[in-house]
């Protein structure tokens, strides 16, 4: 886990990867730089198309270019992309079930020193609850190079959700990856700990300190929150008895809420939340505001030892 | 355009605005006084201008018409209906929950929809894309849109409008339905989003005003702008809104409100007078 790359530059570099695809189209909103479609841009400039600052209006040229069969990448920040234009991508794109991929990046507090107004901590619960689309928040460079690279072969609308901040690259070259298939990382029988997007190798340091403790932690990543896997939730509830879920999002309707609809529905266990308790976020150093706001293996140890106790 | 040409235009906007009112007065709900406003120019577009065919409505090659006033959908389903994408019974099933019908386009849906609307100010945006996706594909398919002069208060309209320009989309040619009135009164009043025509002059379009009920006017309209290039075109288009009904004609209040079984029988009536007035001519 030495090497880190912020999954938007790795969603980047998987766009200039398939960007032979005559068929794929990307967009921006004056961010290409940040959002790294940049990268798609130096091979394929006449297939990348800039909006300006105008969101809204993005969102919808996109669904008409994938009306006539494009596949088309949006991109802007996860705060535009699925707040500014929540209605665009509602109505626009998701109600038709067009081909579009909205590449969100700098979502979650991680973005740092822009602040709250720039840190999309609810893009989640908005996107997951538009029926038909997929959402997907990676946890690291490989992960995210496979998954975009899916999500561009499936026809439907998808949320990909990428982080600003360089993370560790947790999976090697050769791991397969399956949109709506979570991953178990480490095997364990005392307690569950499900997360996403950085929150991944949170869990894993997590999981190595309640080794220390004695405590057998299972570490699963839910790659993809909807159509969430079930399967896999279901079985880490039955065969451990507690879960923990760790995401850089609001505690109210992402991954946390994910989780809890599974087991209330199938097998009901205790559960702990680790995420943003309903606050905005703040100006700050990423790492400052991953202490502050509790995202840290710590509080998931913490919460582990809570959720064990509820048991 | 020649006479009997003309003759025949009318009389099938005369049957779309029969159906239009049909499909309204059934469902007991809908939007009436756009759609009836519109009619001229769905007809010279489905029945005169546009490449499009009822036995295969999906064809990559098609022209593409995107309803950006989604609410004007019974005006949109009575020509796709009326053009032989959909039997014209189906009218009657309008907004209701056994049907396909949708209170507003949907594109999965309804044969012939290119674009589910609704939302104001999406449908322009999806044209634009539509029409750079033809560029890029390098088909000769042109694409439209009717917006709204209400509709135009929305500001994504203006980010769409920008947008057609800079990227030199001569293959778009947006209406604006220009009636004067919105649900809450006059635009003028509610939100005035005048001068239409130099807003968009400004943004850089080709701008063309008509008179929207005149299909000679229509068709020399759409001839400028096929003959344009490298902008977009707009036709302002000065109509009547609830045109051919008289009790609906500049009433604000059937934007959005259906006749009673009485008032649709007597707008029907109106329209075969004018439909038999046509014939006797």
């Amino acid at each position: 886990m030495s090497e880190k790359i912020a999954t938007r530059v790795a969603y980047g570099q998987a766009l200039a990867e398939i960007g032979h695809d005559e068929n794929i189209v990307v967009l921006d909103a004056d961010l290409s730089g940040s959002t790294k479609t940049s990268e798609f841009k130096k091979k394929y400039p006449e297939r990348h198309f800039n909006i300006g600052i105008a969101e809204a209006n993005m969102m919808a040229i996109a669904a008409g270019l994938a009306s006539c069969g494009k596949t088309v990448f949006a991109s802007t920040f996860a705060m535009f992309a699925a707040g500014r234009a929540f209605d665009q991508v509602r109505n626009s794109i998701g109600y038709p079930h067009l081909n579009v991929k909205i590449g969100a990046t700098h979502a979650g507090i991680t973005v740092g020193e822009d602040g709250a107004s720039h840190q999309a901590i609810e893009d989640i619960a908005l996107m997951r609850s538009i029926p038909g689309m997929t959402v997907v928040s990676p946890a690291d460079a490989v992960s995210t190079n496979a998954l975009v690279k899916q999500a561009a072969k499936m026809v439907g609308p998808v949320y990909l959700r990428f982080g600003r901040m360089d993370v560790p690259v947790i999976y090697s070259a050769d791991t397969k990856f399956e949109l709506g298939k979570g991953i178990t990382i480490k095997d364990g029988k005392d307690v569950a700990i499900v997360a996403n997007g950085f929150m991944v190798s949170q869990a894993i340091q997590a999981a190595e300190m309640l080794a220390k403790e004695g405590i057998s932690a299972r570490v699963i990543d839910i790659h993809t929150i909807k159509p969430i896997d079930a399967e896999i939730i279901i079985k880490a509830a039955k065969e451990t008895g507690a879960i923990v879920t760790c995401e850089e999002h609001n505690v109210i309707g992402g991954l946390g809420s994910a989780v809890a609809e599974v087991l209330v529905k199938n097998f009901p266990v205790p559960v702990e939340m680790v995420g943003i308790e309903d606050v905005f976020g703040k100006s700050g150093k990423p790492a400052d505001l991953i202490e502050k706001y509790g995202l840290t293996p710590d509080n998931i140890v913490e919460k582990a030892r809570k959720v064990l106790n509820r048991k | 355009m020649d006479e009997m040409t003309k003759k025949q235009l009318k009389k099938t906007a005369t049957m779309i605005r029969k159906g239009i009112i049909t499909a309204v007065a059934s469902a007991g709900s809908g939007h009436p006084g756009g759609s009836l406003s519109l009619a001229d120019i769905l007809t010279y577009l489905y029945f005169k201008e546009m490449n499009v065919d009822p036995q295969n409505p999906k064809d990559p090659d098609r022209d593409r018409f995107v309803l950006s006033k989604g609410h004007c959908s019974p005006g949109l389903y009575s020509t796709l209906a009326h053009r032989g994408f959909f039997p014209v019974e189906d009218l009657k099933g309008f907004r209701q929950a056994d049907s396909y019908l949708e209170g507003h386009p949907n594109m999965e849906m309804v044969p012939g929809v290119d674009m589910s609307t609704g939302s104001l100010g999406q449908g322009i945006s999806a044209a634009v894309g539509m029409a750079l996706a033809g560029k890029l594909d390098k088909k000769n398919y042109r694409v439209y849109a009717a917006l709204g002069d209400g509709e135009l208060e929305e500001g994504q309209v203006w980010e769409a409008a920008m947008a057609a320009v800079h990227y030199k989309l001569d293959n778009l040619t947006a209406f604006v339905d220009y009636n004067g009135l919105q649900i809450d009164g006059n635009i003028s009043d509610v939100m005035n989003p005048e001068p239409i025509a130099d807003k968009f002059a400004a943004f850089g379009w080709n701008v063309i005003s008509i008179n929207a009920h005149d299909f000679d006017e229509i068709e020399k309209a759409v001839e400028a702008a096929k003959a344009c290039k490298d902008k977009p075109t707009v036709i302002v288009a000065h109509s009547v809104k609830g045109k051919g009904v008289s009790y609906m004609e500049n009433q604000a209040q059937w934007h959005g409100s259906a006749p009673k079984k009485e008032q649709a029988e007597q707008a029907l009536k109106e329209l075969d007078e004018y439909l038999s007035g046509l014939e006797n001519n």
